[in-house]
């Protein structure tokens, strides 16, 4: 279900890194957890981004949820498909639904970040609470 | 992303099948209950097409009996009581000496002096205590909530689908009426209400015969497409009828007319609890209006979003959402009176965007004949 070679976050968001460049997307369970996905509001490329902070949100028929950044670096490109296709989210967050690229600025934040094993731990121990 | 779950709510009897189907739970008015099944947007969609079935007992119900209990009521709410007949319910809300809802609520008459109140599940306590501090007529209020499960059947088949687990002549009971039913085996009360601006039903009955109601009505409507709801499809459904949800439209600061309630508010029928304040305000207008609107532009407006006319931020939104039926975005608001006007275009501020809307008419959908 997680791909091993994605880092995660424990705001529900995935990452994978092509040398300096960043992938950033939502978990699956960050949409079940939302429901039906409706809109998605992002940076536009050149934007900068910091390491846990919100640079965009991911709204549900019933909740508005912003999206942090695993890692600070400059926006290179948009998902520009979400824009009028926001389900795709729910149908494939761990692939066509990327979000944003980002250019690293500090690689060594990946090293903060949890692999697929610990995500799936982590989760499970969220939902037993 | 974050989820956030209730702990310490209650349960209710069907909290296990809910579980089992894999709805996805939340907490609301002290209660852990489904907000979703299969998706809000399919649920939503099964209540407008066909039909859905939503457990509703966290909502409360007291019952209101004896000598001089139509005085009672008839001072601690805002619509004619004397006007119903026997089995016939009412809409109307419990007054605030201010012109505001207590709360809003369904009275049903069941016999003379014999009155069953449906109100919502986070007022419940809070109502009992009200109508027993009007209580000076010595009449017996008692809150049964505990005594009843709720299931609401909703939808252009509920009738249908119904019709296969009763006897019960469903054809002469007309909106708003009710009567006592026997519906899967099990005695109740039947009443031709609902909150999803379809046409439907809400059963209340023992808890203990929960789990059998709700899986013979959904093996009853198989065929006919009938789908568990949650209070997320609620809501959505709720919205697009332009029906108010207390606490978001109602509220101890909000009089019934500025919440477009004016229809249940009976000022001939004698003196009653707030009417002089609803008298009052009808003379000299109002301080605020609930309007609806549809978003011209990308966007949600949720709830407590500013609404901004000719630069300056001039009310509130109390609930947003899509409207999975009409397809757009919609949601309703209260703005100055003089600025409640169908076409008038404003902005809804979203986060650091200034988005376009266009009031519209209420109700957003209305059921077709």
């Amino acid at each position: 279900m997680y791909p091993d070679e994605f880092q995660y976050t424990k705001d529900h968001e995935w990452l994978r890194v092509d040398e300096d460049i960043a992938t950033i997307g939502i978990t699956d369970h960050a949409q079940k957890e939302l429901g039906d996905i409706v809109y998605v509001e992002l940076p536009k490329a050149g934007d900068p981004v910091a390491a846990s902070e919100s640079f965009g949100t991911v709204e549900s028929v019933k909740a508005v949820s912003e999206v942090y950044s695993p890692v600070t670096g400059e926006v290179t490109a948009v998902n520009s498909k979400l824009q009028n296709q926001p389900e795709l989210l729910n149908s494939d967050p761990h692939g066509s639904a990327w979000l944003v690229r980002v250019r690293l600025s500090d690689p060594k934040e990946i090293a903060k970040l949890m692999s697929a094993e610990e995500y799936e731990a982590y989760i499970r121990e969220d939902k037993a609470h | 992303m974050a989820a956030s779950e209730g702990c310490g709510s209650k349960h209710t009897a069907l909290y296990a099948i809910h579980k089992a189907a894999g709805a996805k739970m939340t907490e609301f008015g002290g209660w852990e209950m489904p907000i979703e099944y299969a998706g809000i947007t399919q649920e939503h969609l099964a209540v407008r097409n066909a039909a859905g079935i939503f457990d509703v007992s966290h909502m409360g119900e007291i019952s209101v009996r004896g000598p001089r209990s139509l005085d009672l009521l008839q001072e601690i709410t805002s619509n004619d009581v004397a006007r119903l007949q026997d089995f016939q319910a009412q809409y109307t809300a419990l007054m605030h000496p201010q012109g505001s809802a207590i709360d809003d609520c369904v009275v049903h008459r069941l016999g003379e002096d014999k009155y069953f109140i449906c109100v919502n599940a986070a007022n419940t306590g809070k109502d009992y205590d009200w109508i027993m501090a009007h209580n000076r007529v010595g009449a017996e209020v008692q809150n049964v909530s505990s005594e009843y499960s709720q299931l609401a059947l909703q939808g252009p088949r509920a009738v249908e689908i119904l019709g296969k687990v009763t006897d019960f002549d469903l054809a002469s009971l007309r909106y708003y009426w009710c009567g006592d039913a026997q519906c899967c085996g099990v005695n109740g009360l039947l009443a031709r209400t609902g909150y999803t601006g379809e046409d439907g039903f809400e059963f209340y009955f023992p808890p203990q015969d929960s789990e059998r109601v709700w899986n013979t009505l959904l093996e009853a409507g198989r065929k006919e497409g009938l789908e568990p709801a949650g209070l997320g499809a609620r809501n959505t459904l709720r919205l697009e009828a332009g029906y108010p949800l207390y606490g978001h439209e109602l509220d101890e600061d909000t009089t019934l007319l500025e919440a477009n309630l004016g229809w249940i508010c009976k000022l001939d029928k004698g003196e009653f609890i707030g009417r002089s304040i609803l008298q009052k305000q009808r003379q000299e207008g109002l301080r605020k209006k609930l309007v609806g609107f549809e978003m011209l532009e990308p966007g949600i407006a949720r709830d407590g979003y500013a609404v901004w006319i000719d630069g300056e931020s001039v009310g509130r939104v109390t609930s947003g959402s899509p409207a999975p039926f009409l397809k757009k975005n919609i949601g309703l608001a209260f703005v100055p009176p003089a600025a409640a006007e169908a076409g008038r275009e404003m902005t809804i501020e979203i986060r650091t965007r200034q988005v376009r809307v266009r009031q519209v008419p209420l109700p957003f959908y209305k059921r077709p004949k």
